[in-house]
């Protein structure tokens, strides 16, 4: 048998080979891997049967790597084979100033690159003025995610009901995916470890789907993929997220894929065996829903809010864990409304976004009482009334 | 003994921020003083050491580029060309780009 040479493209046998694919070890000339590239994302869609002919999907498009290689790949595939489906550009405006002021230029570029129609919504608009600039400004870098995150999970379904769209896909890459099955994991998250490597999403508390066309795809093959087509993307890190959790989980993966380059898909498997072997218990308690979160994969402020979460509230989720042996009827038996606010579904009489703004709106952070003490009593009458709590339960403490 | 070499360095995906907002640079890499081989591995090392401003273990752990950063030499993934023990030649273009940025 002939061996391949080495030096030549493992697949025309031709070209000179300029990608070594970390999922099948291949050696492959530019348009190899580009066709390979995007062969396996089709793969990934037609046996998943995530698309329907007809229907109208948005891209979460941040102007990063994921989603513009995403909104590139369903365009070309789209054409290429025929799924009839129409495509928008669906991004956030956290209202983070240098951060994604610059990136949605580059959406909006794309927008006009892929002729696609692109619809921007933002936090200011949506939240009463709430920028992600004015929320760190008052309650400080710390904890600022668990807004953005209950933000934007919130807006992106805004956004999509604006459009009158029912199915939202994101850049959602496989190191991504392997990363949060590493955290449920670590947290022992059973009910999100479940859920976390699922290509199609659906929450109890939202009327929209999500889908991850690019769960398969490495993050690396991602970059070259825009590096060999010459795509127009952003990159920075959000200003307000250094997230140490998922950063650690990040550099377990990319230090395992160095030593073994199929690891990253090896924890994707993993996380979908998991889901196998348990049967699938299905969302937990509504408005849990937290993988991802921030249209940066990376910076993900949804786990970051679910970790917080999982923290104040220990004791709930024992009693959780406990209804989930007893199976799915008791979870059904949530029942699920509108908030009286904003008409967002919540199983509360407050959606968690129109919860976290009644804070924003009434009170000063904890900190801040604490040591400014009179000087907030000056400023409003729900403020004193607040206050005055904070001394009893001081006063309680000692 | 090793001659200096000059390569076109690129910087993307977030890494120039660390580099000064360097994109693309015509740059003469000296030879070793210790008399040693100017390989991947000795470019690494003078980059983080001489032309790197901002946190250095966003490109180098112990030396060593950090995972999650890819290079490519003249377009193609180091791994081809042998990692850190590529000898660069005049005009090679070596290519950095982080995946460890938002996307």
């Amino acid at each position: 048998m002939l061996l391949p040479n080495p030096r030549l493209c493992a697949r025309c046998l031709t070209a000179r080979p300029v990608v070594l694919r970390p999922k099948t070890q291949e050696r492959l000339c530019k348009p190899c891997f580009l066709l390979a590239f995007e062969t396996e994302i089709h793969e990934t869609i037609i046996s998943t049967n995530i698309f329907t002919r007809g229907e109208k999907i948005a891209i979460g498009a941040s102007g990063g790597k994921d989603s513009t290689v995403l909104a590139s790949v369903l365009k070309t595939l789209n054409e290429r084979y025929d799924y009839g489906v129409e495509f928008v550009l669906l991004s956030i405006d956290e209202g983070i100033k240098g951060y994604r002021d610059d990136s949605l230029e580059t959406v909006k570029r794309n927008a006009q690159q892929y002729e696609m129609e692109l619809l921007i919504v933002g936090y200011e608009e949506l939240y009463g003025g709430w920028t992600m600039d004015k929320v760190v400004g008052q309650i400080g870098k710390k904890g600022n995610c668990t807004y953005c995150g209950v933000f934007r999970r919130q807006a992106l379904d805004r956004g999509a009901e604006l459009l009158g769209i029912k199915h939202v896909v994101t850049g959602h890459n496989a190191d991504d995916i392997a990363e949060t099955v590493f955290m449920n994991l670590l947290r022992g998250d059973l009910p999100r470890l479940h859920r976390c490597a699922h290509i199609t999403t659906a929450s109890s508390t939202s009327p929209i789907k999500r889908s991850k066309p690019l769960k398969y795809a490495y993050e690396k093959e991602i970059v070259l993929y825009a590096h060999h087509k010459k795509l127009d993307y952003f990159s920075t890190e959000c200003i307000y997220s250094p997230e140490a959790f998922r950063g650690s989980a990040r550099a377990l993966i990319k230090n395992l894929e160095k030593i073994r380059p199929s690891s990253i898909l090896d924890v994707v498997k993993s996380g979908e065996a998991f889901a196998a072997m348990t049967g699938d218990i299905g969302p937990p308690a509504a408005e849990e829903e937290g993988e991802g979160g921030c249209g940066s994969t990376r910076s993900g402020g949804g786990s970051m809010a679910a970790e917080e979460r999982r923290l104040r509230n220990k004791e709930k989720i024992v009693t959780r864990g406990k209804a989930n042996q007893k199976g799915a009827r008791k979870r059904n038996e949530q029942k699920l409304g509108s908030c009286v606010r904003c008409g967002y579904l919540t199983s509360q009489e407050l959606c968690k976004a129109c919860v976290l703004l009644d804070g924003l709106n009434k009170t000063v952070p904890r900190v801040e009482v604490e040591l400014e003490g009179l000087k907030t009593i000056t400023d409003g009458v729900q403020r004193v009334d607040l206050h005055m709590d904070e001394i009893k339960r001081a006063a309680a403490a000692i | 003994m090793s001659k200096p070499v000059t390569v076109t360095l690129e910087f993307s995906g977030g890494l120039e921020t660390v580099f000064n907002n360097i994109k693309s640079r015509k740059v003469t890499i000296p030879a070793p003083e210790d008399g040693k081989t100017l390989d991947m591995g000795y470019v690494v090392k003078y980059l983080a050491d001489n032309l790197l401003k901002g946190n250095r273990d966003m490109f180098v752990l112990a030396d060593k580029i950090r995972p999650g950063i890819l290079v490519l030499i003249n377009d193609a993934d180091w791994e081809l060309e042998g990692e850190e023990e590529y000898e660069p030649k005049d005009g090679d273009s070596l290519l950095f780009v982080s995946t460890l940025h938002g996307g």
